[in-house]
């Protein structure tokens, strides 16, 4: 593995109390035929989600206590960048993500900086409705004209980045609810890196269902208005981003 | 108008209390200023009310009190929203430790030879370009 010091792969996974599914997971990532590294961040777990993903091969970190998707996920980032990964990839511990999926959303990264693992784009039958649905086409459709692309599923959490995505991540990704997916995608477009989507398919999740509750749904859609508008408002990266080496455009 | 003794030592046992926990390093200094000035300013209104009276008349107040309420919700509402900034910012940094601390975790275990060196903490050189 030393070899592929310079290309190599993080795959970060953040946990929270998934002892059911972490395993398992972990260990599909692992049989995968490229040598990908696993990190699960277990984001204060009090189950054993910690020993349970050590034994099956990932490297964890253990946050002392929990900080949301957004926290882990920068955690993550952290340590990738620490460690001089050139490319990351988020993938649910829940195994919604179908790791057979994953060299997909990598190979996004040819032609941008950040690769989205997209559920709408004409492939699974991954399915929502009412206000929950107009909330992911109101975000999609504004996410879509910000980076001038087509993008269909911006709040998926199936997403690979590059060098210059984990610098522009380190800089702002928001540990509050929705700010580790359009929070961050947002001003991550307006600091200038591209995105592309992947259609991918999703797994039903190993444990609990989507929830269809109205005012449920409703919440959702004003949470992310709330989020969308503050995104928009931020003030962009000024980090001083690695110059691409992969990525063709501009 | 007589000097109101009882707001007057109210204050000034404000006052001292603030003093008190500044010198004992128990209140950093950007919290206990707005509390020093309050204090300061209600020791003056205490001793001469009829300030109050004329500041009210320049301002355009005609109840003295409704110039001390409102002076007072707007004060409190600047502490709350001082102290709403200050807590964001603690655990903005917070949140930084915690990362600090979990990357070093790993990193101390593998170096005591707790975990396995495994193909991912190979080289740590800073960059992988």
């Amino acid at each position: 593995m030393r070899n592929l010091e310079n290309n190599r792969v993080l795959v970060i996974m953040p946990a929270w109390n998934e002892a059911d599914c972490v395993g398992a997971t972990v260990a599909e990532v692992l049989t995968l035929d490229e040598p990908y590294d696993v990190l699960v961040v277990n984001d204060g777990s009090t189950d054993e989600t910690p020993r349970i993903a050590a034994s099956a091969g990932a490297t964890v970190l253990n946050l002392p206590f929990n900080l949301g998707v957004g926290g882990a996920m920068r955690a993550g980032f952290k340590y990738a960048q620490r460690l001089g990964y050139s490319q990351v990839i988020q993938v649910d511990a829940d195994g919604q993500h179908d790791p057979r999926n994953i060299r997909e959303v990598l190979n996004g990264l040819e032609s941008a900086d950040i690769s989205i693992g997209a559920r709408f784009a004409d492939r699974g039958d991954y399915t929502v409705k009412g206000p929950r649905k107009w909330a992911m086409r109101l975000l999609a459709s504004v996410l879509s004209k910000l980076a001038k692309t087509t993008l269909t599923d911006v709040t998926s959490g199936f997403r690979a980045g590059n060098s210059r995505a984990i610098v522009q991540y380190l800089d702002h990704y928001p540990a509050e609810y929705l700010g580790d997916t359009i929070d961050s995608l947002v001003v991550a477009v307006r600091s200038g890196l591209s995105v592309t989507q992947v259609p991918v398919e999703m797994r039903p999740r190993q444990g609990g269902t989507p929830s269809h509750h109205p005012i449920k749904a409703a919440v959702y859609l004003g949470r992310s208005f709330f989020a969308l508008a503050f995104a928009l408002t931020r003030r962009r990266s000024h980090v001083a981003l690695p110059l691409q080496t992969m990525a063709g455009q501009k | 108008m007589m000097p109101n003794i009882a707001a007057f030592l109210l204050a000034l046992a404000i006052v001292g209390l603030v003093a008190e926990m500044l010198r004992r390093k128990k209140l950093r200094e950007k919290y206990a200023i707005w509390w020093l000035v309050v204090g300061i300013a209600t020791l003056v209104l205490a001793a001469f009310p009829q300030l109050l009276v004329f500041i009210a008349r320049v301002v355009g107040v005609q109840l003295p009190s409704n110039l001390l309420f409102i002076l007072s919700i707007l004060m409190l509402l600047g502490v709350c929203l001082h102290l709403s900034w200050e807590i964001s910012v603690v655990e903005e940094e917070t949140r930084a430790l915690a990362e600090e601390v979990a990357i070093l975790r790993i990193q101390v275990e593998r170096l005591t030879g707790l975990l396995p060196v495994s193909g991912s903490n190979g080289s740590q050189d800073p960059e992988g370009q």
